[in-house]
C-alpha cells in the first residue's frame, strides 16, 4: 500500500495518544490501536518501512511501530 | 384521510398513571386522568361525533358535533375540550343533542358539494360519516355554497368565486371546495410538523385555508411532510396517488428505508399496488408522523431504469450479457474462486450497506468470514458513524446511542453539534422542535446557521458558529468551563466513573489553552458564547446531547465522540430519560449494520475476532475455522486494489463510486479490480466499474428488520414480490451455496434466531416477539426480555464511564493562497445520500440540482451571482457547480450537498479520515471557487463515461425484454 498513506495513518492516531502523560502507555496505545484494527498486512508494511529507515514517520509513531514489531515476534 | 385500519379516539391519549372513573351512557370505564370525554367514550366502545377532533392533534373544539350533556352542569360541552373527572355522568345521544349535531351539519353540508360517488374520499369521508350518523334528510339551506361553484358562470363569464385545485405539489392535491375549515390540516401543520406554513385567512364564512400568504403549496413554507393530508377529514388535501388509484384494499405495517428515525409506515395496498403510504399512530419512532421522503418518495421502487435481470460482462468496456440467475451465481464463484487461488484468499472481499436489512448485512458478513475466508468485510457507516461505535465503545462500553427518541420529552436542554435534524431527520426534528416549543433551552454547534438557530417559535438561546474542524477545541472548551467553574457533578463521576481516568482529565481539561478565551482565535466562537452555553448544559436540568455526521466525519471524528461523553458523564446527564449521547444515524440501518459485525475487525455484536471464546462460538455455529486477525477497511480494499492485491469485490446496496471521498481514486481502485459484483436496485455508480449484476430488491419486496438510531429493532414486510424474483438475502445465500459454503435459511426469521443465539445483547430477539411488541430496543436478553429505551442505567455497560483524552490536532487540510475556502458538505430535506433513490421520484422538484452556497462576501470578492458556474478545486480535484449566494453560510466556508452523481461532490474530498476509523474527513476541504463558463475536465469525463455505460447497458435490453 501507499506507504506514505500509512506512515501518515500511524501518525494520525500517534496524535491521538500523545495526549497520554505516562509515554510508555501512550505507545502501548498505539501499538494496540494498529494490532486491533490493521489488517496483518499493513502492519507488515509499515514494520518493514520502519526498518528500512521509517522517513515520514514521526517520533511516537516509530516508537509504537517498534513496539508493535517486537509483539509481533513474541506472539509470532 | 386516516389510515383505513385505525381507530382514531379523537384526542391524544392522557399519559397520567392516575385514573378516573365515570359513566358515558350508562356504561362505567375508568381512565387516565386528563383524558377527553370523547376519548374515554371511545376507550368505551362509543363513538361521539366530531370533525374537527382526531387523535393527531390537541382538542380545539370548533365543530360543535360532539357536544355532550354532563349531568349536573348546564349547557352542552364539548367532548373534545372536556376532561374526565370522577363520577362524572354523561350522555352523548339525547333528543336535544340530535338536534343540535343535524342543525350542525346541515350548515356544513349547504357549502360542501354532493359528488361524493366521484370523490376520493368516499367512503372514507369523515363529513359524509357524520351525515350519516345525525340522520340529516334536509338542507333548507340550499346547496348552492360559495366554495364549490363552477369556474364559469351559467352566461359563460368568470366566476368570481371559483378557486381552482392546487396541483401544485407532485404528491397532493388541495381542494378548496370540499374545505369545512376544521383546521386540522393547519393545526397539523403546527403540532406535529412545527412549520407553520397553513393559516386560515380571512373571518367567519370567508374563512379559507392558506399556505403561508395565500401561496401555492408548492411555493410556500411548506415541506411536503403530508401530516395535513393525513388529518383532512374529507378530500379537500388528498394524495394524489389515491385520486388516481382509489382506495387500498388492505394495509400492512413496514419500516421506511430512508434515514435512521426509522419511522413505521402502514403501506395501503390494492393487490400487489401501493395506494398511499400511511405513518403509523402507534409506530414507537414517529407516532404516526413522517416525512416528503418515506411518505411520498417511493416511486423508485417501481422507475423503469429498475434492472430485474442478472447481467455479467468480462470488461467494463463490454456490453452487459444477460443471464440467469444460475448463470450469474456461477460465473462469480469460479472468478472469485480462481482469484483466490492465483492471488490467495485475501484477494477477495465484500462491502455491505447500512440500506440493507441486519438479516441481509449478517449474512454477508458470514459469506465473506465463513465462506471467502477471510475478514475483508466492511460497511459504509465506514464512512458515516464508524467514530460513534469507537468513541461510545472507549468511553461508556457500548457502540450505541443511549436513549430512545421519546426521552427528549423530559429535556431541558438539547444540545445539537454537527447534526441538522430538521432536513436529515425531520420526524425527529420535528419532535425536537415541539419540545424546544414546550419550553426547552436549544444550544447549537454548527459552522452554519441551520433552521434550527431561528424557525417558527424556536430560537437557539446559543448558536456556538465555529469554524469546520474544531468541534474538539470547542468541546474541550466546555469541558473547561464545567471543570473550572465547578460544575463538575460530583457525586454522579465518584458513584458511576474510574477516579483516576477522571482526574487526569479533569487536569488535561483545565490547563489554560483550553479556556475559551485562549481557544477564541482557533475556533471562532466568542468566549462568553462557550461559557454561557457550557452553563447552560450542566445547569439547565436534563441535558440532552444530539449529534450528527458534522461530529463524526472529520480527521478527529471518533477524539470527537469521546468528548461528548465526557460531557454528558461530567455532568450527570447519563442514564435516566430526558438526558444522555444521542446519534443520529444518517441511514436506516447504520446502527443495524454496525451491530452485525460488517466492521472487519468484529464478529457480530461488537466482539473482536481475536476473542477466542467468541470466535470459537462462531467457529461452531458455522463450521469452519474462522480468522483472528482484522480485515481490510473500504479505503485499504482500495489501496490494495491498486496495489493488485485485492481483485474482487462483492458490493451489496452501496455506491462507493459516488459516496466515498477522492472519486478518482475510488474509481482507479474499482477499475483495478478483476471481478466486480454489484447488488442493487439500479446501475448506480459502482456498477458502472461492475463485471456483474445481481438486481437487488426494494424494502416493499422482502422480509426482515431495520435497527434505527435507537437501537429499536423494526420489522420490514413484504408487500410485493421481488421484481428480479429473489430477495437480497436469497441472493447472498444462493451466492454462498455458489463458492461451496452452505446456507439454507428458509426465511430471514431463521436469520434473526441465528443472530439472537450468538449475540447476547440479541439473545430475546425474535420476529415472533418483535411482531407482538411492535418493535425492540436492543440490549433484548434475559435481564431486558421486552428490550432497553434507556441505556446505562445503574452502571455503565463497562462498568465504571471512562473520560478519555481529548487533544485538540488541527487537521492537515489548511487554507493556504491556493484553497483559500474551507468545503463542508451536507444534506438536504427532499433528497436521500447518493440520491439513487430520491432522484428517481418528484423529489428532485424541490431539488433539482446540487448547488454551492457561498457567503455573499466571498462571492463578491470573486465577482459570483447567484446562479453563475463555480468551479471548486482541491487538491484532490475539480468540479463545477451553481453558485447559490447563502447569509447563513460565515465568510470562509462553502457548502454543497452530494445527491446528483454528476456532480462531483467527492471529486473534491481528500484521503484524509478519522485517525482511529478511517472515516473520512467529508466536512473539511480547503477549496478555492472561482467563476468558470464549461464543466470540469473530471465531469467531462464522467458524462463519456456515463453515456458510455448507458449504451452498454442498453446494448443487453434486446435480451431481458
Amino acid at each position: 500500500m501507499n506507504i506514505e498513506r500509512l506512515s501518515q495513518m500511524v501518525n494520525d492516531i500517534a496524535n491521538y495518544f500523545a495526549a497520554e502523560p505516562d509515554h510508555a502507555a501512550g505507545v502501548a496505545g498505539v501499538a494496540d490501536h494498529l494490532k486491533k484494527f490493521w489488517d496483518p498486512v499493513m502492519r507488515r508494511q509499515i514494520i518493514e518501512h520502519l526498518q528500512g529507515g521509517g522517513v515520514g514517520l514521526e517520533p511516537l509513531a516509530r516508537e509504537a511501530v517498534q513496539k508493535l514489531a517486537s509483539l509481533q515476534t513474541t506472539t509470532a | 384521510m386516516l389510515s383505513i385500519v385505525e381507530i382514531d379516539r379523537g384526542t391524544p391519549a392522557a399519559t397520567s398513571t392516575k385514573t378516573v372513573s365515570l359513566e358515558i351512557d350508562g356504561r362505567s370505564i375508568a381512565v387516565p386522568e386528563g383524558t377527553s370525554v370523547m376519548r374515554a367514550a371511545s376507550l368505551a366502545g362509543i363513538a361521539i361525533p366530531k370533525l374537527c377532533a382526531t387523535e393527531m392533534l390537541d382538542a380545539f373544539g370548533s365543530c360543535r358535533l360532539c357536544l355532550v350533556e354532563i349531568e349536573g352542569r348546564r349547557g352542552y360541552p364539548a367532548s373534545c375540550t372536556t376532561p374526565v373527572s370522577d363520577g362524572m355522568k354523561v350522555a352523548t345521544q339525547t333528543p336535544k343533542l340530535a338536534e343540535i349535531r343535524r342543525g350542525v351539519m346541515e350548515l356544513y353540508i349547504s357549502d360542501h358539494p354532493l359528488d361524493c360517488l366521484t370523490c376520493p374520499a368516499n367512503g372514507h369521508c369523515e363529513l359524509q360519516d357524520m351525515a350519516g350518523v345525525v340522520g340529516l334528510r334536509e338542507v333548507r339551506y340550499g346547496y348552492d355554497g360559495a366554495n364549490h361553484v363552477y369556474a364559469k358562470q351559467s352566461d359563460g363569464s368568470a366566476n368570481p368565486l371559483f378557486v381552482a385545485k392546487d396541483t401544485s405539489t407532485p404528491y397532493f392535491t388541495f381542494d378548496p371546495s370540499k374545505c369545512i375549515v376544521c383546521s386540522r390540516c393547519v393545526r397539523a401543520c403546527d403540532e406535529v410538523q412545527g412549520t407553520f406554513a397553513l393559516t386560515i385567512q380571512g373571518r367567519g364564512f370567508d374563512s379559507k385555508v392558506s399556505p403561508s400568504q395565500n401561496e401555492d403549496f408548492l411555493g410556500s413554507e411548506c415541506v411536503s411532510c403530508g401530516a395535513c393530508v393525513q388529518a383532512c377529514p374529507t378530500a379537500t388535501l388528498s394524495e394524489t396517488t389515491l385520486i388516481e388509484r382509489g382506495q387500498a384494499e388492505h394495509s400492512v405495517t413496514t419500516t421506511c428505508a430512508y434515514c435512521g428515525v426509522g419511522c413505521s409506515f402502514r403501506a395501503e395496498m390494492k393487490g400487489e399496488e401501493i395506494v398511499r403510504m400511511v405513518p403509523n399512530v402507534e409506530g414507537q419512532a414517529n407516532h404516526g408522523h413522517s416525512c416528503v421522503k418515506g411518505r411520498f418518495a417511493i416511486g423508485y421502487a417501481s422507475h423503469p431504469d429498475r434492472i430485474t435481470t442478472p447481467m455479467i460482462r468480462k470488461k467494463i468496456s463490454d456490453p452487459w450479457q444477460v443471464v440467469s440467475w444460475d448463470e450469474a451465481f456461477a460465473y462469480t464463484a469460479s472468478e472469485f474462486k480462481r482469484i483466490q487461488e492465483k492471488h490467495g484468499k485475501h484477494a477477495v472481499g465484500g462491502i455491505t450497506s447500512s440500506r440493507c436489512t441486519n438479516e441481509e448485512t449478517y449474512l454477508v458478513q458470514k459469506l465473506v468470514r465463513a465462506g471467502f475466508g477471510n475478514n475483508n468485510v466492511d460497511t459504509c457507516a465506514r464512512v458515516c458513524h464508524s467514530p460513534t461505535g469507537y468513541g461510545l465503545k472507549s468511553t461508556l462500553g457500548e457502540s450505541a446511542g443511549t436513549q430512545d427518541f421519546d426521552s427528549i420529552e423530559q429535556t431541558d436542554v438539547v444540545l445539537v453539534i454537527g447534526a441538522n435534524p430538521t432536513d436529515a431527520h425531520p420526524v425527529f426534528g420535528s419532535q425536537m422542535k415541539h419540545r424546544l416549543r414546550q419550553g426547552a433551552k436549544l444550544i447549537v454547534v454548527d459552522p452554519r446557521r441551520i433552521d434550527l438557530v431561528r424557525s417558527p417559535h424556536i430560537k437557539a438561546d446559543f448558536h456556538l458558529k465555529l469554524k469546520p474542524g474544531t468541534n474538539v477545541a470547542v468541546l474541550n472548551t466546555l469541558a473547561h468551563v464545567i471543570v473550572t467553574e465547578g460544575l463538575v457533578k460530583d457525586d454522579f463521576v465518584a458513584a458511576r466513573c474510574e477516579p483516576e481516568a477522571f482526574e487526569r482529565w479533569k487536569t488535561f481539561v483545565s490547563q489554560d489553552k483550553y479556556s475559551p478565551e485562549a481557544m477564541e482565535a482557533t475556533t471562532g466562537v466568542p468566549a462568553d458564547v462557550v461559557r454561557g452555553a457550557a452553563r447552560l448544559y450542566a445547569t439547565g436540568g436534563n441535558g440532552a446531547i444530539y449529534y450528527g455526521l458534522g461530529v463524526t466525519e472529520h480527521a478527529q471524528g471518533s477524539t470527537a465522540v469521546m468528548g461528548i461523553a465526557n460531557l454528558a458523564m461530567a455532568t450527570g446527564n447519563i442514564g435516566r430519560e430526558g438526558v444522555g449521547v444521542n446519534p443520529l444515524r444518517g441511514q436506516n440501518n447504520v446502527q443495524g449494520s454496525c451491530d452485525m459485525g460488517s466492521f472487519p475487525h468484529e464478529f457480530p455484536g461488537y466482539r473482536h475476532v481475536s476473542d477466542t471464546a467468541t470466535r470459537q462460538l462462531f467457529e461452531k455455529a458455522w463450521g469452519v475455522p474462522l480468522l483472528d486477525e482484522p480485515g481490510l477497511r473500504i479505503p485499504n480494499m482500495f489501496e490494495s486494489a491498486l496495489d493488485g492485491t485485492f481483485l474482487g469485490l462483492y458490493v451489496e446496496g452501496e455506491d462507493i463510486a459516488q459516496s466515498d471521498p477522492d472519486t478518482q481514486h475510488v474509481t482507479a481502485a474499482l477499475s483495478a479490480m478483476e471481478c466486480v459484483v454489484v447488488q442493487d436496485l439500479f446501475l448506480n455508480e459502482t456498477a458502472k466499474y461492475a463485471h456483474v449484476f445481481l438486481p437487488g430488491s426494494s424494502f416493499l419486496e422482502k422480509d426482515g428488520t431495520f435497527t434505527n438510531a435507537e437501537r429499536r429493532i423494526s420489522r420490514v414486510r413484504k408487500v410485493m414480490k421481488p421484481q428480479s424474483g429473489y430477495a437480497d438475502w436469497e441472493i447472498t445465500q444462493k451466492l454462498a451455496q455458489a463458492m461451496g459454503y452452505p446456507m439454507n435459511y428458509a426465511h430471514p426469521s431463521e436469520i434473526m434466531d441465528e443472530i439472537a443465539a450468538l449475540t447476547p445483547t440479541f439473545h430475546g430477539v425474535s420476529f415472533d416477539k418483535i411482531d407482538r411488541l411492535g418493535s425492540i430496543q436492543w440490549p433484548c436478553n434475559d435481564e431486558a426480555p421486552e428490550g432497553t429505551p434507556v441505556m446505562h442505567v445503574d452502571e455503565f455497560v463497562r462498568g465504571k464511564g471512562r473520560f478519555m483524552l481529548t487533544e485538540y490536532v488541527p487537521t492537515r487540510e489548511k487554507v493556504n493562497a491556493e484553497h483559500p475556502l474551507i468545503l463542508t458538505t451536507g444534506r438536504i430535506l427532499s433528497q436521500y445520500n447518493v440520491g439513487a433513490q430520491t432522484r428517481r421520484t418528484e423529489n428532485s422538484m424541490w431539488h433539482e440540482e446540487d448547488r454551492l452556497e457561498i457567503h455573499p462576501h466571498d462571492a463578491e470578492e470573486r465577482g459570483i451571482n447567484d446562479g453563475d458556474w463555480v468551479g471548486i478545486s482541491s487538491r484532490s480535484g475539480e468540479t463545477v457547480l451553481r453558485a447559490k449566494i447563502a447569509d447563513r453560510m460565515q465568510p470562509g466556508v462553502v457548502y454543497t450537498t452530494f445527491h446528483f452523481p454528476g456532480s462531483g461532490a467527492n471529486v473534491i474530498t481528500t484521503d484524509n479520515s478519522d485517525w482511529a476509523t478511517n472515516c473520512p474527513e467529508y466536512k473539511v476541504t480547503a477549496v478555492q471557487v472561482l467563476k468558470v463558463s464549461q464543466p470540469s475536465a473530471w465531469q467531462k469525463r464522467f458524462q463519456n463515461f456515463d453515456q458510455q455505460q448507458q449504451d452498454l447497458l442498453k446494448a443487453a435490453e434486446p435480451v431481458t425484454r
